[in-house]
């Protein structure tokens, strides 16, 4: 692949050279050319990442599990907390003024940066997993019964799992899964016999975040709305990293976590269709989502504050709302052609490590995100990561929330190294010396 | 080479999780545990023949993990057998301590089994040790027949 070759002709110090090759490589280039992004400047915006852990260099490759924080996002955070910290919507005052200002104006930010028809279709979560929990516990009930089908399929997070199970339990619904090839691809050829009438809603992950396969969520949607199925996106591993429109791609749900994408931990949203949202019943009661409340009746606001009982993160949106315009500057097409690149190069080197198999999509082409699993065979992934980690390395080993799929294909876990705009093919490079050393180690 | 990893994966340690001792099953008489540290994934199934006397009479496993839940099977089943069961839990306890907190003198009667006590200087990794030792300390209270499960985050 000429990804690689560039990669590597550029140097562990030249990342913005090897993202040029990514370019001619990548049709899928923004406005923001892929030439004017300076990538090493954009990595000295991430405080975190200067330092040492356990006495050598940081080299942090776990950004799927939780990416690192820009300067912008945490001045953000420091200033709304020195300047404008007060509650929202109900205040008489300046600073409740404003701190409403602010936590609305991120929710225009993320429906902007969602495609969303409106702001009001977007709901404040505290991330990923609540949102699943938000449909499963309003829509859910509303709309299913005894033996209707929920189809998920066999690479969701436990997040996209558990719910569906806890609902199934309690309405009597039937679980259906899309199998995974041994490619690590959803098995299309199977959809059709698994996506009939009976299913009422699909629900599926964008990115798997222990295989990194890119799925085809268009194609998918389409196919839901063909047989009448409402379906569930679950974007945390995508927003932050490539272009998502919820209207082109045609989700009526779509969930993700704002810590995956450069703002805090705790906030997240829920994109749901307005028709959907306004049909659906509270969730959480309390403060904040009711137009009048009598000891006998209660009546509720129209969403999306009807999902948003009590004291919402506020500084959590602000952050979130900042993550947005620092991934909106950067273009996220640039951001998806730099995992490409850096992934691309990170299977070639991999490759040539002994005893060292990659688990999921074989290289190249849209198929596969900014991360690779892997199994060493002489070392346990959790051997493996303590290792890394000695080395400043911080991977990920274990079976990243997918234990169905793991025990499915007889794997004890993985060890996954997951990339972001700030890491660099030199990262790469001391991932794989230290990989080489690992195996020398254990065999 | 960094230290603290080579005093984690000693020879003798990564020599018990490549070829464990012990590893196998054992049928009608013998008690049998699931052990689960849900955390990692890592499992095993531990069988203990009790003697008339309460001696451990023999132990054996099979199990997947990591080499430290691995090898500290392996040593532990080695340790055990032979041994009276008040010494057995005695040992099960002063293990717990080896690998949880600075013991500037570790137990004599632990043997081998204080090379483990790299373990602590790896929090994440404690429950790795503590897996098969878990299990076995299930095992006393437990009576022949079917097999019981306990888990690394159940209380002990």
């Amino acid at each position: 692949m000429n990804n690689a070759d560039g990669a590597k002709a550029g140097g562990a110090e030249s990342p913005t050279n090897t993202v040029d090759s990514a370019n001619s490589a990548n049709s899928a280039s923004s406005a923001n050319s892929l030439n004017t992004v300076d990538w090493a400047a954009v990595r000295a915006e991430f405080p975190i990442l200067d330092q040492e852990v356990q006495g050598r260099r940081l080299v942090y490759l776990d950004s799927a599990a939780s990416s690192q924080k820009p300067r912008a996002v945490i001045d953000a955070l420091v200033r709304y907390y020195e300047h404008d910290n007060a509650n929202v919507h109900r205040g008489l005052h300046e600073l409740s003024t404003r701190a409403t200002t602010a936590y609305e104006g991120a929710r225009e930010k993320v429906a902007r940066y969602l495609g969303a028809a409106s702001a009001e279709e977007v709901v404040f979560t505290r991330g990923t997993t609540e949102g699943v929990n938000l449909v499963a516990n309003t829509w859910g009930p509303a709309n299913l019964r005894a033996g209707d089908v929920v189809l998920l399929t066999e690479m969701e997070h436990h997040s996209n799992l558990v719910p569906w199970m806890l609902l199934a339990e309690r309405l009597g619904l039937r679980l259906r899964h899309v199998p995974v090839t041994d490619e690590g691809l959803l098995d299309l050829a199977k959809l059709p016999e698994l996506l009939t009438p009976e299913v009422k809603l699909f629900a599926f992950t964008h990115i798997s975040n222990s295989l990194g396969t890119v799925n085809p969520v268009a194609q998918l949607c389409a196919a839901a709305r063909a047989v009448g199925a409402v379906t569930l996106v679950d974007a945390a591993q995508s927003v932050g990293h490539l272009p998502v429109n919820v209207q082109e791609l045609g989700c009526d749900f779509l969930v993700f976590s704002g810590h995956k994408m450069c703002a805090p931990t705790g906030i997240g949203a829920l994109y749901g269709r307005r028709a959907l949202l306004e049909a659906m019943p509270p969730w959480h009661g309390g403060g904040e989502m009711i137009n009048s409340v009598t000891f006998e009746k209660v009546t509720f606001k129209a969403p999306p504050h009807r999902f948003e009982a009590g004291t919402p993160n506020i500084a959590g949106a602000v952050g979130l709302g900042a993550a947005v315009d620092y991934l909106e500057k950067l273009g996220r097409a640039a951001i998806f052609a730099h995992d490409q690149q850096l992934v691309g190069y990170a299977m070639e080197r991999l490759a040539g490590v002994p005893g060292l198999r990659i688990i999921g999509p074989p290289r190249g082409g849209a198929q596969r995100a900014g991360l690779v699993s892997f199994v060493m065979e002489a070392a346990h992934p959790h051997d493996l990561t303590t290792f890394a980690d000695r080395y400043g390395l911080a991977l990920r080993g274990g079976h990243h929330c997918n234990q169905p799929l793991m025990r499915k294909w007889r794997l004890p876990g993985t060890t996954r190294a997951s990339f972001y705009f700030y890491n660099t093919t030199g990262e790469v490079d001391r991932m794989v010396e230290v990989l080489h050393e690992a195996h020398r180690f254990f065999r | 080479m960094d230290s603290e990893l080579e005093e984690l994966y000693q020879q003798v340690i990564l020599d018990h999780s490549k070829r464990p001792r012990n590893f196998g099953e054992l049928g009608e008489g013998a008690v049998h545990v699931h052990g689960d540290n849900p955390s990692c994934g890592d499992e095993i199934h531990l069988h203990v023949l009790f003697g008339p006397e309460g001696l451990v009479e023999d132990v054996k496993f099979t199990g997947q993990g990591c080499a430290i839940s691995q090898a500290s099977a392996s040593m532990m089943t080695t340790k055990l057998k032979g041994k009276p069961r008040e010494e057995a839990v005695a040992m099960a306890r002063a293990f717990h301590d080896l690998v949880t907190m600075e013991v500037s003198d570790p137990p004599r009667m632990l043997g081998d089994l204080r090379l483990l006590n790299g373990v602590r200087k790896f929090p994440q990794r404690v429950k790795c040790a503590t897996l098969a030792w878990r299990a076995f300390e299930q095992a006393v209270q437990q009576s022949p027949g079917g097999e019981v499960a306990v888990s690394t985050e159940d209380l002990a």
